[in-house]
């Protein structure tokens, strides 16, 4: 249905086909999404398993040569005119024996246990002083053994692409053909293989800064990897799902997960309120200052989007100057007559309201330049038809705007509405997540959000393994809110729409 | 009955002036008073009066003369490294992977562009304890190149806008291009890029603005290296309890020398970023 038959409908058809919609549409994607999922990781076996079926067959139906590279990498390529890349291969191999004995082994092998030599301190016989002895960091055990991990499964991949290397040169002996040459492989990296060029590095960096940090913080989740556990003077252990339970157990007083269920549900209002106020509010402004008759358009939309402009960190912390009780927010107020407000160190009511009114000042004039391009292109004859049956303006936004842009702009919603989930700088510039009267929270403020609570947790409490759990558990609520989205909008599909 | 409608429509027009003009006063006096107040003579934090009484440059002079406990000058020259490296090397990587997604195909390009979304969907800080661990075992902490690393590592990540109006360039160009001979690396250079002057200046100021505003990263990676500082970390320094009465004004100060280039590239980049994002952004 276009959204021209869909407003032809009557009121109550509307809602009943917005409702059936609705829901007609979220088991579609939740289906998508879980479907994707175990398609993920079906592929993925598959693919290992094809790996190594091919990996036997090659070797049953090779010759000697092919044989014998899988011993010596590179050695099918080296005696069948490749030597450049059989020395690439053979370079791979020698290196990772090199890395695996001088450094990997000893960490990999400690890997299970993260070390079980505690550091302690001993009186120095000659000197009589106190000596720290110090034994295994399971920190580096574990940082250095993700490393090693992710390198052999690199280094398994290359060596099954030498046997299959191998394989294929005989292959085209056999067939009469020639190898390519090292030279020719490198052309062919600039044209049919440029992809492998292109992102060699960029994959690296991304392996090497994001997922090796983000897969040791993972592992982290499953340790006790806290202040009381906290290397080189103590050690830690795998604890499994402990860290999980203690965020979701239910106790009474100031705990972990008592204080994990405050936030969360802070958290989604937040995420709602400032998702919506931006929203609408930036949406009327940008209608404002697109109407036709309204002159000076670019200075109207300069002074919104200055602001935007000047950087977040000096912005909102000059908003929480302003905002202090002795500020000059509440000097302005008493000159009207006024009494001054604790706007950020008062009651929870007032620093929550004032941190999502801050936000619109900060995230509204994103929406006018985002929405602005979408409300041109609405079809005019909607808004002629209107004039005609009499509709006033604010009938007409709410009538045909509104919808028209939520009937567009679910995804960027969405989209938004993760970026509030993970709005580090808006509160922590503006409340450092105070009032932080309530003292049945753990280690948090009023205003915390779960992410401000995750920083806090890693860089002022040193509870690395519940921070590491709550980012898990914040990842796992946007990215199936991001997928679902992403598989229902339709800018998915078309990728191809313009080739 | 023309003349009704001609005059209610002035009138809705006179109400939105009013409106525009009243939030664009608001919008805009927070960064009126941070520009006055800079150039405040008199008193400390707050003073119980809007408008300053008497005006100076001191604050300015004392920035860039004053170094022993703040030294502005070599932060801001700092960040400006920072920033030219960590743009170079982020700009190469996003446009290489959002060129090879949206462009080449070959197998395994979708798991490629799944795992890409899944990993750019964790919050970022989870992982800036292994990274500084990371960094220590490389002897890079406290360093500026621990931060170039940092800003411009996980770059490709962003390739989502870029690759969205990559989209949008016809095919039939590569197409034609190719049955002329052109490698596709050629491809890429002499046509593709030139082509992408609003996306290749978004994804450029971008990156070039980023290392500007973090000032989490660099706290963590930092610590206490004061002369290793960037402009935002040491301003925020500025405004812990112990220095903010003293220093107040020169964090105005600072504040407005970094606001102006950033304000005046953003403001330049605005029109791209509505030609490029909008391109390859939400077709509804």
């Amino acid at each position: 249905m276009t959204f021209i038959e869909y407003k032809a409908l009557s009121p109550a058809d509307k809602a009943k086909y917005k409702i059936s919609e609705f829901f007609s549409r979220l088991p579609g994607a939740l289906g998508k999404f879980f479907s994707a999922i175990g398609k993920f990781f079906s592929n993925l076996i598959k693919w290992i398993i094809t790996g190594i079926k091919g990996y036997g067959s090659r070797f049953a139906n090779g010759d000697m040569a092919t044989k014998v590279s899988y011993l010596i990498m590179g050695f099918g390529n080296f005696t069948r005119g490749q030597v450049g890349k059989g020395l690439v291969f053979l370079g791979a191999e020698v290196l990772y024996i090199i890395y695996m004995a001088s450094f990997g082994i000893q960490y990999l092998s400690r890997f299970g246990t993260l070390g079980t030599q505690e550091t302690y301190k001993v009186k120095d016989a000659t000197t009589g002083r106190m000596v720290t002895v110090f034994g295994d960091n399971s920190m580096l055990i574990l940082l250095y053994g993700v490393m090693t991990i992710l390198i052999t499964i690199v280094f398994i991949g290359v060596y099954v692409a030498n046997t299959k290397s191998a394989y294929d040169c005989e292959q085209r002996i056999k067939e009469g053909k020639r190898n390519m040459t090292l030279k020719e492989e490198i052309a062919d990296l600039m044209d049919s293989k440029f992809h492998v060029t292109m992102l060699a590095l960029p994959v690296l960096l991304i392996a090497i800064f994001t997922i090796l940090p983000l897969v040791f913080m993972i592992c982290i989740a499953f340790t006790n990897y806290n202040k009381e556990h906290n290397p080189p003077g103590k050690l830690f252990d795998w604890v499994g799902l402990e860290t999980f339970r203690e965020v979701f157990k239910m106790s009474e007083g100031a705990g972990k997960a008592h204080t994990f269920a405050e936030l969360a549900k802070w958290t989604i209002i937040w995420a709602i309120f400032a998702t919506f106020s931006n929203y609408i509010v930036g949406m009327i402004l940008a209608l404002m200052i697109n109407k036709k008759s309204i002159k000076l358009k670019a200075l109207w939309r300069t002074l919104f989007v200055i602001t935007i402009a000047v950087p977040q960190f000096v912005s909102l912390l000059l908003m929480n100057q302003m905002l202090q009780y002795n500020g000059v927010v509440n000097v302005i107020l008493q000159h009207i007559g006024l009494n001054p407000v604790h706007f950020i160190d008062g009651t929870r009511l007032t620093a929550r309201i004032t941190i999502i009114v801050i936000n619109m000042w900060v995230g509204v004039p994103y929406t006018i330049l985002q929405t602005s391009g979408i409300l041109m292109n609405i079809p005019e004859d909607l808004y002629e038809s209107a004039r005609i049956d009499g509709a006033t303006p604010v009938v007409q936004f709410f009538e045909i705007t509104l919808p028209y842009m939520l009937f567009v702009t679910t995804p960027y919603l969405i989209q938004s509405f993760v970026g509030n989930i993970n709005n580090f700088n808006v509160i922590y510039l503006l409340t450092k997540g105070g009032p932080t009267k309530d003292a049945t929270l753990y280690q948090a403020g009023e205003t915390d959000i779960l992410v401000t609570w995750l920083f806090k947790l890693t860089l002022d409490n040193n509870d690395y393994n519940t921070a590491a759990a709550v980012g898990i558990l914040v990842f796992i609520v946007c990215a199936t809110l991001s997928l679902i989205t992403f598989n229902l909008s339709k800018s998915s599909r078309n990728e191809e729409e313009f080739s | 009955m023309i003349k009704s409608y001609k005059l209610s429509r002035t009138i809705s027009d006179i109400v939105i002036y009013v409106i525009l003009a009243v939030l664009g006063v608001i919008w805009v006096s927070p960064l009126v008073w941070l520009v006055l107040h800079s150039f405040r003579a008199e008193g400390g934090i707050t003073v119980d009066y809007v408008f300053p009484k008497q005006y100076t440059l001191d604050n300015y002079i004392k920035l860039f003369t004053e170094k022993d406990t703040f030294d502005y000058p070599r932060w801001f020259l700092n960040t400006f490294v920072i920033a030219v490296f960590s743009c170079i090397i982020s700009t190469l990587s996003i446009l290489m992977v959002s060129y090879t997604f949206s462009r080449l195909r070959f197998k395994s390009r979708k798991t490629f562009i799944n795992i890409g979304m899944v990993l750019g969907m964790f919050p970022g800080f989870m992982t800036m304890i292994a990274l500084y661990y990371l960094l220590k075992a490389m002897n890079l902490v406290q360093t500026l190149p621990a931060l170039v690393i940092c800003y411009s590592a996980g770059a490709g990540l962003g390739f989502a806008i870029s690759k969205g109006f990559f989209d949008t360039i016809p095919r039939a160009l590569d197409e034609a291009a190719t049955i002329d001979g052109a490698t596709r690396n050629q491809i890429f250079w002499k046509i593709i890029l030139p082509m992408s002057k609003p996306i290749l200046v978004y994804t450029i100021l971008t990156s070039f603005i980023g290392p500007w505003c973090d000032f989490i990263l660099v706290r963590i990676i930092m610590g206490d290296k004061k002369e290793n500082y960037t402009v935002a970390l040491g301003l925020q320094k500025m405004t812990d309890r112990e220095f903010i009465t003293n220093y107040f004004k020169q964090f105005l100060a600072g504040s407005v020398i970094v606001a102006i280039p950033i304000t005046i590239l953003f403001l330049k980049m605005q029109n791209y970023y509505v030609e490029g994002v909008t391109a390859g952004g939400v077709k509804g």
